[in-house]
Parts: C-alpha cells; sequence; structure tokens
C-alpha cells in the first residue's frame, strides 16, 4: 500500500515539477556531473601513468587506489569538511556549504574508482599494443593518449560507475554541503530529511525520482557509446 | 568551481549561515519564519540542521555565523570559553512521551515525568533513545535519572541516530519514545504511536541564540547575525515564532525576556 | 614542407639500404641463454629471410636488431649515422581500436607528419593495399588477410628504410599469403631492407635474396639464397631442407 502510494508520489513529483524539486534535481545532476568529470580529468591520466611507468612504490599505490573504492562518503565528507573549515587549512576560500564544497567532496569519492579501474584496463590494452607502440617510436607520454582513447568504451563504463556512486552518496554531501534549502539541498539528502520527519512515501517518491534520472544519464551515456561504437569500432 | 550557475546566486552577500537543530528544522519552523525576517531585513539565513553536538563544533570551528541551539548548560559553558560573546533565552518547546496506543506501562495515568519514566522502566517495556549525545538525548537521561533509574538491558535501545530515525524505529518496534514536540507533530508515520505523557514543566526544552566572539572568529558576518540574534527576541520575532502552527497546534513559545 | 613520403623516397633511392652488424650478441632470459652469441653483417641488397626450426630464436633475433628488446651483451650496430627508420609487421598484426584509416593517420602522428599530408599519405596507401574500400571499417573487423595488409599499410607510410616481419603470412590462406608477398616485393623495390623470418621453403624460395639459417640460438649460415638452398654447408641446414625435424 504505501509502496503504490510512493509511485503515485514520485509520478506527482514528477508531472508537477515544481520549482524547488525541479532546483534540487538540477543541482545534484549539476553537482554529480562535475565532480565525475573533474575526475575524469584527473583520474583517467593518473590510471594510464600508474600503468604505464614503472617506479618505486607503484605496487603500494596501486594497492592504495584499489582501497580508496570503497572508502565511507562520511569519511571523505570529513576529510573535506576538516580541509575547507574556517579553522582548517583551505578555511580562506569559505567554501564550506556551498555546491563546490559538494563537488569536491564527490571527486574526493569518485577519484580513485576511475583512477583504478582506469589503470587497470590501460595495462591490459598496453599488454598487446606494447610491442607495436615500441616499433612505432613512441614515448610513454605519447602512448597515453593512445591507450585511453582505445579504452575509451571501458573508460565510459567506469565514468558511469563513478557517477553512479557520486549520485548515490548522502554521506559526503551532508556533512559538507550542510543539506541548506535552496543552497546544497540534493535528492539524496531531500531523501534523508523527509526520512526523519517521517514521509516515508514522499521519500520514497525522491528515492524513484533519482533513480528515473540517473537510469536517463545512464541511458544516454549507453546509446552515445553504441552509436560510436558501431561507427569506429 | 565558483562559476556554477547555482552557486553563483548563493554568493549573494546578504545572507549568513545558522547552525541549528533537526527538530526546528524539521518542524518546519524556519520555514514560517525566515521569510517573515527577510522582508524585514533583506538577510536570507542559510540553516544547516544538524545535532547540537554538531552544530556547537560547527561554530566553534567558525563555520556557522550564528548559533541557535537547545542545551542550556553547554551554551553557558560555550560563552564562559569565550566561543560565544552573548546567549540569550529566544524560545521553549516541550518534550513529550510516545508509545504504543495500548500503552502496556500505562504511563498516560502518571503524574510525573519521573513516574512516567520509572513506570517504562519497571515495566521493561520497549523503549528506543536517540543515543548520539543529542540536546535531546542529554535531557532523556536527565529523566532516567530524576526517575532513579539507570537505563540498561534489552528493553533499552540506542540507536545513535536523529529524532526521525528514531520515531521510525519506534513505530516500527512499538517501543516507547521521547521525542521534542515539534518533531512529534510534524512526523508523518506514527503507525501505532500516540501522545501518551506531557506537560510537566521539567520536561520543558528551552532554546538559545548565540552571539558568536568577534576576537575569535573575525570572518564572520558579525553584523548580520547581531541583525538576527535581536531580531530574534524583537516583538516581531517573538510574534512570528509564536503565530507558527502544526495542524493547529503551537509548537514554539517565546520566552525572551 | 614537401612531402614527407617523397623527401623519404628520394633518399632511400639513392643511398643503399644501411646494413646490420651484430656483434657477438647473446640474449638471456632468467639465466637462461636463448641466443647467440651471434656475429654477422646484413649488407647486400636482400632481401634476407631468417629461417630455422621453431624455438632456434628467430623472432628473438628480429626484436633484438628492431630495438624491441636489448642484448645481453654485444651489440646491434647500424651502418650510417644514427638509427634509420625501420618499421615491423608482426604474425599477429596489432591495430588499435578505430578504423582503417585512422591506424594509418595515427602512425603518421605518433611521427610528426604534418595532419594534412597524414591523410592524403594514408588514402594513398590504403588505395596502393586494395584496401580504399574498407577506409573507415573499425579494423579489428577486417579478414585476417586485410588486417595484414593494414599492417602492411601502415609500414608503407611510414617509408621504413629497414622493414622486419615476423612471420607475417602463418595465419593467412594462399591468397592473402599472395598479396603479403608482392607487398614485400614492393617495398625491396623502393629500396627498404627486408629482413623476414618464415619456416615456408617454399615462400623462401621465392622471397629470399639472402638467408640466415639459426638452429639452437645459433646462426649455422649466412649465404647467397641459391647457395643456401643448392649446397647447404652446415649438417643442421642440410637437415632442415630435407624435411628432417632438426633441434
Amino acid at each position: 500500500m504505501e509502496n503504490n502510494n510512493a509511485f503515485e508520489v514520485a509520478l506527482s513529483l514528477l508531472l508537477n515539477l515544481d520549482a524547488s524539486l525541479f532546483q534540487i534535481v538540477a543541482l545534484s545532476l549539476q553537482v554529480s556531473i562535475l565532480a565525475v568529470l573533474i575526475a575524469a580529468v584527473l583520474g583517467f591520466p593518473l590510471g594510464a601513468a600508474v600503468a604505464l611507468w614503472r617506479f618505486p612504490g607503484r605496487g603500494g599505490l596501486i594497492v592504495v587506489l584499489n582501497a580508496l573504492m570503497g572508502l565511507p562518503p562520511v569519511v571523505a565528507g570529513l576529510m573535506v569538511y576538516l580541509l575547507l573549515s574556517r579553522a582548517g587549512p583551505l578555511g580562506d576560500w569559505g567554501l564550506l556549504f556551498t555546491p563546490s564544497a559538494m563537488i569536491v567532496a564527490q571527486v574526493v569519492l569518485v577519484l580513485p574508482i576511475l583512477a583504478a579501474l582506469s589503470r587497470q584496463k590501460v595495462e591490459e590494452l598496453l599488454g598487446e599494443y606494447r610491442e607495436q607502440f615500441v616499433s612505432l617510436g613512441m614515448s610513454r607520454l605519447r602512448m597515453m593518449p593512445t591507450l585511453l582513447w582505445d579504452a575509451r568504451f571501458a573508460l565510459l563504463t567506469i565514468l558511469l560507475a563513478g557517477f553512479g556512486r557520486a549520485s548515490a552518496e548522502v554521506g559526503a554531501v551532508m556533512m559538507v554541503g550542510g543539506n541548506i534549502e535552496g543552497v546544497t539541498r540534493v535528492m539524496t539528502t531531500s531523501i534523508v530529511l523527509e526520512t526523519g520527519k517521517g514521509n516515508l512515501p514522499l521519500a520514497l517518491g525522491l528515492g524513484i525520482v533519482l533513480l528515473t534520472l540517473v537510469m536517463l544519464v545512464n541511458a544516454g551515456v549507453y546509446w552515445v557509446g553504441e552509436l560510436t561504437r558501431r561507427r569506429t569500432g | 568551481m565558483t562559476s556554477m550557475g547555482l552557486a553563483q546566486a548563493a554568493y549573494a552577500d546578504d545572507y549568513i549561515t545558522l547552525a541549528s537543530t533537526t527538530s526546528t528544522e524539521n518542524s518546519g519552523l524556519f520555514d514560517a519564519i525566515l521569510p517573515e525576517f527577510k522582508e524585514a531585513t533583506g538577510i536570507e539565513v542559510r540553516v544547516v540542521a544538524v545535532g547540537t553536538g554538531q552544530a556547537f563544533e560547527i561554530a566553534r570551528r567558525g563555520d556557522a555565523d550564528s548559533l541557535l541551539v537547545h542545551d542550556t548548560t553547554g551554551e553557558q559553558r560555550f560563552v564562559e570559553n569565550g566561543h560565544a560573546s552573548e546567549r540569550v533565552d529566544v524560545m521553549y518547546n516541550d518534550f513529550v512521551l510516545i508509545g504504543p496506543a495500548d500503552d502496556p506501562a500505562s504511563i498516560s495515568e502518571a503524574q510525573s515525568a519521573s513516574e512516567a519514566f520509572g513506570a517504562i522502566a519497571s515495566a521493561e517495556a520497549p523503549f528506543t533513545s536517540r543515543g548520539d549525545d543529542s540536546g535531546t538525548h542529554r535531557a532523556e537521561l536527565r529523566f532516567w535519572e530524576n526517575a532513579g533509574v539507570e537505563p540498561d538491558g534489552d528493553w533499552y535501545r540506542e540507536l545513535g541516530s536523529g529524532m526521525g530515525p528514531t520515531l521510525n524505529t519506534a513505530a516500527a518496534m512499538d517501543a516507547y519514545v521521547m521525542s521534542d514536540r515539534a518533531s512529534w507533530v510534524a512526523f508523518g508515520n506514527r503507525q501505532n504511536l500516540t501522545l501518551l505523557f506531557e506537560g510537566d514543566e521539567v520536561l520543558f526544552n528551552q532554546y538559545g541564540s548565540l552571539l558568536l566572539s568577534r576576537d575569535k572568529h573575525p570572518h564572520l558576518k558579525h553584523d548580520l547575525a547581531e541583525q538576527w540574534h535581536k531580531w530574534l527576541v524583537s516583538k516581531q520575532g517573538q510574534q512570528a515564532i509564536a503565530d507558527f502552527r502544526v495542524d493547529g497546534q503551537q509548537l514554539f513559545f517565546p520566552n525572551a525576556k | 614542407m614537401t612531402s614527407f613520403n617523397a623527401s623519404l623516397q628520394a633518399s632511400s633511392a639513392l643511398l643503399p639500404p644501411p646494413a646490420l652488424c651484430f656483434d657477438g650478441v647473446t640474449f638471456s632470459h632468467e639465466d637462461k641463454q636463448l641466443l647467440g652469441p651471434c656475429s654477422f653483417n646484413l649488407d647486400g641488397t636482400g632481401p634476407t629471410l631468417v629461417m630455422g626450426p621453431n624455438g632456434a630464436g628467430k623472432s628473438l633475433l628480429l626484436r633484438l636488431a628492431h630495438g624491441l628488446l636489448a642484448p645481453t651483451q654485444g651489440r646491434v650496430a647500424w651502418s650510417g649515422e644514427g638509427r634509420p627508420r625501420q618499421a615491423m609487421v608482426f604474425q599477429q598484426p596489432v591495430l588499435l581500436r578505430r578504423s582503417a584509416v585512422a591506424n594509418l593517420t595515427h602512425a603518421l602522428a605518433v611521427n610528426n607528419v604534418p595532419r594534412r599530408t597524414r591523410v592524403k599519405l594514408a588514402y594513398d596507401a590504403l588505395e596502393r593495399f586494395g584496401l580504399s574500400a574498407s577506409a573507415h571499417t573499425p579494423a579489428r573487423v577486417l579478414s585476417g588477410g586485410e588486417q595484414q595488409r593494414l599492417a602492411l599499410a601502415r609500414a608503407w607510410v611510414l617509408s621504413p628504410q629497414v622493414l622486419f616481419l615476423d612471420e607475417p603470412t602463418s595465419a593467412l590462406d594462399p591468397a592473402a599469403i599472395k598479396a603479403v608477398e608482392a607487398a614485400v616485393r614492393e617495398f625491396h623495390q623502393r629500396g627498404t631492407r627486408i629482413v623476414m623470418t618464415t619456416h615456408d621453403l617454399h615462400q623462401a624460395r621465392r622471397l629470399a635474396g639472402d638467408v640466415l639459417f639459426l638452429s639452437g640460438g645459433k646462426v649455422r649460415e649466412h649465404t647467397a639464397a641459391e647457395a643456401f638452398f643448392d649446397r647447404p654447408v652446415s649438417r643442421e641446414a642440410q637437415a632442415y631442407i630435407a624435411g628432417e625435424l632438426v633441434e
């Protein structure tokens, strides 16, 4: 009975997309997408570099990256909170309780996933390509963009895994965003808030809206991926 | 990063960040009174609603411009330690005892809060406690002490959660629970729970507003925060608090001196 | 800039292909010596066919010559100044996950050929190797023969002075083998030094200018092709040509 109710709530939320819900949805997407893109710009080259270069401590770095994939969001949130707090080292930037702080926290969460998984994929590809690359006289630096581009479909899937983690987590954004209405309130923190108020159908309805959005993003990326795969192999 | 559209809206200068408790936020009080304050002064108040302990911590670190909480002892210590320059009474609400409608410990017949708490303990009826060192949790522990009971055993469940999740758990377990009235009235998932005991004066829950230290945190928006602090205890602010109703019930009682 | 290819072709037509010198080269892996010591000079016109039974060290020798592996002892040297431009075609062609033409433009980009020249060179090479119709086909869905031709086209656009081929036809059908052999002759005519391994005696007879015969990790014989096939000197080569099992 309650579930039916939640679906009705979700449907009416979607149909009567009011301004405040729209703002929450837009902020959720904006924060998570930006965080994933920033993490990709940093994480993919990092993963490729670890795959390409041999240096002391490389094994340790791989273990750390793999382990950080399981970093609890609330711990990431706490770290970023202490960093951005006025009493912390970057306090002067005044970023705490802003969307920027939420992006930073999600980058911290998503970066290890993108770096660790892309490292694995690039290393696999390098094993296949290495002799050809050396034959072509390519430096390691020159190999990096070629490998990243040839791993593009796997990287797209990795990107989606990162987006999934970013859009689903609540601990970090709650901590550094503060769940301020109209400023840092996103889908997941709204769900926590409504659950706390005992508005379970509304909370579940918001959950369904979030799930729908995540599915739409995934479908879009999958569709783009398939289209280019057919065209470029 | 700060060039984001939504973030930009957030960078309008006339706002303060207020650290406060979930009970005030969840009740809807802020939704009711903040627009009035904004209309009067042009200042937006951004509420970060957390547990009382965390609210103090946020203010101590200089991450909020103002503080509105309900732990009078803690607030006075905060002033003594120099983190805040002034504390004033703003309003009170009260704690109520909630439980399953059939009331196995018969607390609805109790004459005092101590008697009610004692009845729950001697019946060993399931009781869910916040267990999160919040203002409400500290108050609850005080009431057990007043009743001469050491809450312990299978019937006493410490959850380590906020008021909402604790009420949700109590509803699912048919357990007794102590809540602030505002959270209870605004709570939407009551199931078999009902209000069983209220009205004892010891259950009153005083809220205070604190003006944070200019010396310790020179970067804060003290001038704007002071306007908010003064507005809360002004005639207009006190009236706004009194006018706030949920289902026709007044939840907060202004008592500024 | 005048065409990258034109300038290269001019230089390689004027000069003889660079000579390759192995001087006491050995290669060991985990304390096991797999090749050598080898000393020889490749200074004729070729094509040089490297022959020998499986495990003789043919592929190792090619990789040492191309610089994919570093010798454990001794040295690999080239005549003339610096390292000559070279390319290698592998038994299993390694193609990028891109279209056929993009595989060629990538190789050119890596060699700093200007963007505009790249596309023209790539299409010319595709045409030469009969792959024009597949220019935009993902390289990995081409047939085995087409993939090997694409690998040859990739080597072609780089205008190498030396081309190494490691058993390039072992996985192909007769028509595809014919196309690869034709391509090898074309490289040879353009003045590219060919160094190729094969275990196919007939193919060796069709292509070889000289033969480098290996067995047990050592060079047993290095002679002109006719001499090798008609009057092999070493006992191992005699047995190999006679079709015996040689270690």
